[in-house]
Order: C-alpha cells, then structure tokens, then sequence
C-alpha cells in the first residue's frame, strides 16, 4: 500500500537541473507535440474543395446580372487536411479543460458535457427562429422555464431575454431605466459608476446618452455611502453598482444604497458578471436593485468559446417590468408559452416596451445550456456552487497573503474572488512578469491591472469546480512566482520560455496593423 | 453533486486554513436579514444527468425540426448543410472552453483562427478588413450606423432605411436610435418587382450620415448598390450593405467592390445552424483601411514574438471599453467566438471552388421552385431577380396558408404579415427559401399542398 512506483517520481515534481526544451533545433521548427502550423492561406487552394457539391450546370441565371465576376480568393482544404488544422492550432490554446484557469470576474468554471449534447437535440439546434409558434412551444418552454428560475433565483419580478452578452444586457437595463424615467417626464443625465467597474458599465452608460460621473469608494474597497448620498439628486438617473464587486467583496451597503437611489428618484442597476458568488445565497430583489444581467457564460457554465457567444439575460424589478424589450415569451393560465411580439403586446399588457435589441428571440443555444446546468444543481446545488466558489476563493486568498498583499485582506473574507497588489515586489518586476512566469508554470494567468482602483491588481477566481489538490498546485505555482517576484529574479523579464510563443509585440501590432492575409505577403 | 470536487472533508480542512467557524462565517458581509437560510423555496433539487437529459428531450419533441419537414424558411436565418468536421471541431475543448485571448502566448490557436476569418470575411465581402464578430446580423448593423454616426463627428443625424431592410434590423436601429437623437427615416416596402432604387436615392440629403440598403434585400431583391453608393457618395454619405445570407456572395458580386463602404450581416449560414435565432454570428467590415479606428469590436492582428516568429494578438484595442471605458466606440465586450471559428471551418472545407458550387446550387434549386411554385394557381412570383429566396403573391392570406400547412409538416416560408404586421397590403405575400438540402420532392410537396389550399 502506497508504496512509490519505481521512479520515485510523480506529476508535479520538479527534476533538478533538467529543462525539457533544451535540445539541438530541428528541421521542421516542430518540437514533438508542440507543432508549428501555418496560415490557411499558406496551404489551401482554391480549387480543393473538403466538401462534395455538383458542378454547376448551365442553366437558369436570375442573377440580375449582378453575378460575380472575379475570383474570392478563398482557400479550400480537404477534410483531413481542415481537421489536422484546427486539432493542431486547438493545441496552442489554454482551456479550462486543461487545467485551473483563474480569471477574477471572468469566472472560468467547468463547462459539463451534457449541456453540449442537450444543445444539440434537433427540437432546439434545428428550428428556425420565424417557425409558426404552434412548431415551437417546446423551445419557448425552455425559454420560459429557464425565465423562471432567473427571476426566482434573484428575486425579480420579470426578464427580458433576448440580449446577446453581459453588456448587451447592460445597455438593455439601462434602456429600461431610460425609459421609465421619460414616461414620467423626468430627464435625467448622469449615471453613477464607481471606478472599480468594469468598462462596459461607462461605456454602456455613455451609449444611451448619459453622462458619467464616479462614485468615491471608501478605504475598504466599497462604495462610499455618505459621498454616494451627497451626490444624489434630480438629476442623477442611477448608478450602475457591481455586487459582488470587482475587488471580490459584497457591497453590505446596498440595501441602503438602493433606498437612497430610489428616494432621490433614481434606479439602481447591478452588474451581474459576479452573481456566481450569491446564487442562492441572497437574492437582489431583496436589496431594491431594480435591474441586472446574468452572464449565462459565467454564472450558468455555458462555453466561453474562446471569446463568445455569451448571453445576458436581464432581470427587472416592477417598477422597470414594463418598458422591458420585445420579443419575450409569456405563459397564460392554461399553461400555454406564447411569444411576445410587436403585434400581440397589447394582448399582454405591454404596451411601454422601449424596442427590439436583437432580430430574434436571443441566445437559444446558450438558454438550454444553461437551463441543463441550473436543472442538473437544482436549488440546493446552486446554493453549494456559491459556497464552494467562495470558499476556495478564501482558501487562495489566506494560503496566500503571507507572500502577496492582499488589499483588502484586513476586511474580512472576500467572496469569489481574491485581489492582491504587487506590493512588495522588486522595483522592476510588475504584475504582467508574474503573469507571464504563471505561464510556465501550467497555468492561464489571472485577470490583470484589474481592477484599476489596486496597484497591478491581480484578481484570482478559481471557482467552484476546482478540487482541493488543484488549488494546493496552483497556489505552490503561484507562491513561487510571487516569491521570485519580491526577489527580483531577472529570469522574469523574458517569461513564458515554454509557450507556443515568447511575448508578443504589441506595439508593433498596433502601429502597423496587419489585420488580413496579404497574398503579396508570401513574396 | 457531480460537477463540485470538493468532499466535506476537503471543506472543513479548508475552512481551518482560513480561520473560519463555517460557511455562513465567510458570508458575514451580506446582512443578515437577505441571507437565505435554505435553498429557494419551490425550485426542484439537483437531478441526475439521465434526469435533465430526459426532461430536455421530451422539450425538444415538442418542436417541429427543421429536417423533419418540406422546410422554407429563410428571412435572416438560413438551414444549410452543415459538414460534420466542423460541429467535431468546435467542440474540443482547447476552443470550446478557452477564454478571449488576452494572454496571446497561450491564445495562438484562437488567435490564429481569428485573423483567418477575418481574411476570409474581408475577401467575401469584398473590404479591407474585418472585425473578430459581432453578437450578430442585426446589431452588427446597428453598430455600423452608429459608427457612421462617428465618420461624420456627429454633424449628420440622418440615417436612411431602405424598405427593403430586414425589419427586425431595422426594429433594432430604431431602438437605439431612440437614445442618440438619431433620425431614422425608412418606410415597409412595396411589392414590386425590383427594389425602388431611385425612391431611395431621392431621400439621401446632406444631412444623411448614412445609408442602409440590404442586400439581396428582404423579399429577395438585388439593388442596384453601385448606383446606390455613387448617390450617397455624392452626398458624402456613407453606404453601409447589409447581407443576411453569405453563401449569395459565391454567385453575386460583393458589396465592397460594388462601393459599400461598411458590409454588415448575419454569418449564421456558413457553420453555424438555425438555432431558433442565436447565437448567430455578426460579420463586419469596412472597404477602405482608413475607416479601422472607427469600427467597434475585437480585431486580431500579426505581430511578431520576442524570438522573431509570426504571432497573433488582439490589437487597436484603445477603442474599446476596457481601455476607453466611456469614450469607446463601443460598449462591445465579446465576440462571437466559437461561431466564428465554426464559419471559419466551413469556410475551409469549402473553399472558393465549394463556395461557388454551393451558391450555384442554392440558386439552381431556387428557379426549379420558384418555376414550379407560380405555375400553381392563385401564385405569382414577384422578383424580377433573386439568389435563394424569393416572394410570392398568394391569392389568399399567406399567414393562415403557413399555419395550416404545418399540420402536414410543410413549414412553407415567412409570411411577410409575420415580419411587417399590420400592413395589410403585405398579407399575401410568402418569402420563400431554398437551399442545397431542400429537395425537387420538397418543392414538389409545397406545390401540391398551396395547389390544394388555394383552390
């Protein structure tokens, strides 16, 4: 019993004085496993073809004369060829699959298989968005069920599905608040944000015409209560407040803050990216918020896709309810789902919608995604997740904050996610050196320079479905950069040595964009 | 519970490192008074995945797939065939479960693919560059208004709609116009044979910042867009293309060399499947290169590693909100990723010579039915010229005609009462699709079927 094997040695153990990638440089510029691959427009052609299809038959042209005349210049590959591709550029990639993927607010969690397989039953993948409604009732139930757990989840009183990604539905809540406030004839002009947001919430603000101003946070890294208070007023039309907030802490004031919005006349918007930490915990109908969107993405495990599509549905309190977008899906007393359109909203009462935000009914693929992950938790589970996410996050952040300054550490626990600073490194090592020796280490970096309120913030969110054994490697990974860090350990400056590719230059890249395939290129 | 590592051991070990008495110690900061003690009352518990499985099946059943039926539809979402390769490549988890490439050492994969299809998206439509994707059709064209809106520095606040513009889309600029004080002009459109090119020129002003002609249009249509582009142009108004179906742009000439200036629209034919309407991939590009720091969304670029070999990074990102935060060009913060690559792999098998045997047998079947379709009585073809889809003239309701058709699984097209309701003069029209998987029987069954309904 637990005898070693012949070695001694097991996964995770250094070999001193032993670096696998040196060697004599080979023909190819491959290294074994890690294969250079070039361009699709260095081996196609635009004769091959990797699917069949009949030659074109002289016949019928109702073209117009508008037929295109000279050639694409598309490349084809054959089916082997297009495999070997993308299975070999996929190897280049970092992934939740291969490993802890730790980016604060971005919330990196397993992505269960059963979604994608449920995704891809023909009654969902295979229906057209336009089909009579009598065709779709099970796709709108899914639509309505998975509505249904959002509003009880955060205890709202509806949602408006259709956005297409977390700040797509930010500029839908904002639209809402917009709205209700010009229906009272009440012209509004600033949003308040506090620094620590992410910059969709600015960006969001200043899209549907208002102006932004900051919201002071106080030494604890929340938002200033008092200094919020003073600044309400006529013309204040809300604040967008993240809870819980990108320093990874809850906002304790926030039923407070909603009261004072809401007495001052305005609406209170919630950044939802870190509804992951609460789900089930506290519910933020319960604290006045009246509008947030849930990153189905984060929160609800559908796929990041390295970099899309999300989904951002938004909850809405009663009082915003009304002005909320077309389409949306609406289940009558005999239990039938009917979709909500510009024609039949008067039918259902809702006559004040501020418009359409995209041409269908939104994010399908990602709704029974996550409709499957919120069935397979259920409400215990969901409540577990939460806990979970926090606990390991607290686990990163105390195993921790003896080599890396933690902020905020001194106030308390921290939810999901844990914020150090790079105080106490060596004068010129940063934050971006550390990352990058993360890297070799096995891992994907941490979210940086993140938020901007911490000096080269380092926000780590390991989320829930990382084992005990995980967090232990990541955090003796991390310990020793950090270590090396405080050093000043000149190795750091040139970090990753084992990627696919050392740092890139990113000035070069923006200077001189190159953005597409130059055929000349190839001379 | 199957996807949570952690064993209560593990937990309470834990909990001992961090110095807390339990779970609820680490929640201190949410008042009391919110906290909830238990799970939310009235929502099931955890299910088995044979459970959820079996729950979402019986859901699934209760919709009419698209292969099951004589299938039409078309109106912004297209059914193609779509190689196997590609759902299997999509589905490794180095792209499925990979992050947006901010760390581009580790990103090289995504990376890479980005700026092919970015090559590939500019080369389609005919423009200098593309962007990484955007949510998709229809707010790709709101983004290319408002980025007009920035070409112009806010002086022009005219935006003119063809009729002939997806409604939904036009729905969607309408609504955002709403909050940036600009003026939408734009009208449904009339059931002639060709689209009123003249009537859209004639409302192009010195004020107009923009112009949005879709193209093949919504009933199927082909404007003339040069002669479009050289009337805005002379206003020094902007031209932006919108196409909702890619694969025309193997048979028809691309808005770019046509004069567009911004080529917007939905990529969901090439990869990506119907759906029910999302996620959907949203393709913009601009002709000229001068116009790039003006465009919203990711955009890849080459560059170069510390050791001198070719690499990708996201780039030009000082528009965007996480650098710009309130001046951004957009509140933008994804793309479409995983469609992208998806459309980039069809893409490849495809290839120009794929391309164009698919669009040219897109269009074979669609005259076979658009022939066969109006020899039946009581239907007439409206276009002059179509790619794939076309309208007819019913002598009947053509929205009563589709739902009754469905009891024998024929889903018979987009009745233009579904798009522009409430404009009685469109009631009998019927916008029809045929692709490369709509058979001569298919076609043959929907004849029979209006033939039977009609007389």
């Amino acid at each position: 019993m637990n005898a070693p094997n012949a070695s001694g040695w097991k996964p995770g153990t250094p070999v001193e004085g032993h670096n696998a990638m040196s060697g004599p440089d080979t023909a190819t510029g491959n290294r074994a496993l890690m294969l250079e691959e070039p361009l699709l427009f260095e081996i196609g052609h635009a004769e091959t073809t990797g699917v069949d299809l009949p030659e074109p038959q002289a016949g019928a042209n109702r073209l117009g004369g508008f037929d295109r005349k000279d050639p694409i210049g598309l490349p084809g590959l054959s089916e082997p060829e297009t495999v070997r591709h993308y299975t070999r550029l996929s190897r280049q990639n970092y992934a939740i699959d291969l490993g802890l993927f730790p980016l604060g607010s971005c919330t990196m969690k397993h992505n269960p298989r059963l979604n994608e397989k449920v995704a891809r039953m023909p009654g969902f993948a295979d229906v057209h968005p336009l089909q009579p409604v009598d065709t779709v009732r099970g796709a709108l139930e899914v639509i309505n069920e998975l509505a249904h757990w959002l509003i009880e989840l955060t205890g709202m009183q509806g949602v408006a599905m259709s956005p297409k990604a977390g700040a797509h539905g930010e500029l839908c809540g904002i639209l809402c608040i917009r709205a209700a406030l010009e229906a009272r004839g009440d012209a509004r002009e600033v949003i308040l944000v506090p620094e620590s947001a992410h910059g969709t919430n600015p960006a969001t603000a200043a899209f549907a015409g208002y102006r932004v101003e900051d919201i002071p946070a106080n030494s604890d890294g929340r938002v200033d209560l008092e200094a919020l208070k003073a600044r309400l007023g006529p013309d204040v039309a809300g604040v967008m407040i993240t809870n819980p907030n990108t320093c990874g802490l809850f906002e304790r004031d926030m039923k407070a803050i909603s009261d004072a919005v809401h007495e001052a006349g305005g609406f209170v918007y919630c950044d939802g990216a870190n509804f992951n930490a609460i789900v089930g915990k506290v519910r933020p109908g319960d604290l006045g918020v009246d509008a947030m969107h849930i990153n189905l993405h984060k929160t609800f495990s559908t796929p990041h896709g390295g970099g899309g599509p999300g989904s951002g549905p938004v909850v809405l309190s009663e009082a915003l309810c009304p002005y909320g977008p077309l389409p949306f899906t609406a289940r009558t007393k005999d239990g039938v789902v009917h979709l909500v359109e510009e024609e039949n909203a008067a039918e259902f009462d809702h006559t004040k919608a501020f418009g359409r935000m995209t041409a269908f009914h939104g994010q399908m693929g990602m709704f029974t995604r996550a409709l499957a992950y919120i069935l397979s938790h259920g409400a215990d589970g969901l409540k577990q997740v939460s806990e979970d996410a926090v606990l390991n996050a607290n686990y990163i952040l105390r195993s921790l904050e003896d080599v890396l300054d933690a902020p905020f550490g001194h106030s308390g626990p921290c939810m999901h996610e844990a914020l150090f600073s790079d105080k106490g490194f060596a004068d010129d090592v940063s934050t971006l050196d550390l990352a990058k020796a993360l890297i070799d280490e096995g891992y994907h970096p941490m979210t940086m320079y993140f938020p901007l309120v911490v000096h080269g913030a380092m926000l780590v969110e390991p989320t829930e479905t990382e084992s005990k054994a995980a967090l232990d490697q990541f955090i003796l990974a991390l310990r020793s950069v950090a270590e090396r860090a405080i050093a000043g350990d000149e190795t750091l400056k040139a970090a990753p040595y084992y990627a696919p590719r050392q740092r890139l230059d990113e000035t070069q890249a923006a200077r001189k964009p190159v953005l597409a395939w130059n055929d000349a290129n190839l001379t | 519970m199957r996807y949570l590592p952690l064993t209560d051991t593990d937990r309470s070990d834990m909990l001992d490192t961090i110095g807390a008495p339990d779970i609820d110690a680490l929640f201190a900061d949410v008042p009391e008074a919110a906290r909830l003690s238990g799970p939310i009352e009235g929502l099931p518990m955890h299910a088995s995945e044979m459970a959820v499985e079996k729950h979402m099946r019986r859901l699934s059943k209760k919709n009419l797939a698209a292969s099951d039926a004589a299938f039409f539809l078309g109106a912004g979402a297209y059914k193609h065939h779509i190689p196997a390769s590609v759902d299997h490549i999509i589905q490794r988890g180095e792209f499925l479960t990979a992050y947006t490439p901010y760390q581009p050492e580790i990103a090289q994969g995504t990376l890479q693919m980005l700026f092919e299809f970015q090559t590939q998206v500019a080369r389609l439509y005919g423009c200098a560059v593309a962007n990484a994707s955007m949510y998709d059709g229809s707010t790709a064209c709101w983004e290319a208004v408002a980025m007009a809106g920035r070409v112009a520095r806010g002086k022009k606040r005219k935006v003119v709609l063809s009729g002939a513009l997806h409604p939904h889309y036009a729905e969607v600029v309408r609504t955002m116009a709403k909050f940036t004080d600009d003026e939408i002009a734009g009208a449904p459109p009339s059931l002639t044979a060709r689209p009123d090119d003249d009537g859209l020129i004639a409302r192009i002003d010195g004020d107009t910042s923009c112009v949005v002609v879709q193209y093949p249009d919504i009933l199927g249509r082909l404007p003339d867009l040069a002669k479009i582009a050289e009337a805005a142009h002379d206003k020094g108004a902007l031209l932006i293309a919108v196409n909702t179906e890619p694969v025309a742009l193997g048979a028809i000439a691309s808005p770019g060399e046509l004069g567009a200036d911004i080529v917007v629209g939905e990529g969901q034919s090439i990869g990506v499947g119907l759906q029910f309407g999302g996620p959907y991939l949203g393709l913009f590009a601009v002709r000229d290169e001068k116009h790039v720091r003006m465009m919203p969304g990711r955009l890849c670029g080459e560059t170069v590693d510390a050791g001198g070999k070719r690499g990708f990074v996201l780039t030009l990102s000082t528009r965007e909100q996480h650098i710009r935060r309130e001046k951004a060009t957009s509140n933008i913060c994804t793309n479409s990723g995983l469609c992208a690559l998806a459309f980039n792999v069809h893409m490849t098998l495809l290839g120009e010579k794929g391309l164009r045997r698919l669009a040219m047998e897109n269009h074979r079947l669609a005259c076979f039915a658009a022939d066969r379709l109006a020899k039946v009585p009581g239907v007439k073809l409206l276009n002059d010229a179509f790619f794939n889809e076309f309208t007819l003239l019913l002598d009947g309701d053509a929205r009563s005609i589709v739902r009754e058709l469905t009891q024998q699984d024929i889903l018979a097209g987009v009745s233009l009462a579904r798009l522009f309701p409430g404009h009685d003069a469109l009631s009998n029209g019927l916008l029809v699709a045929v692709t490369e998987t709509t058979t001569e029987e298919d076609v043959e069954t929907l004849a029979s079927a209006l033939e039977e309904v009609l007389a």
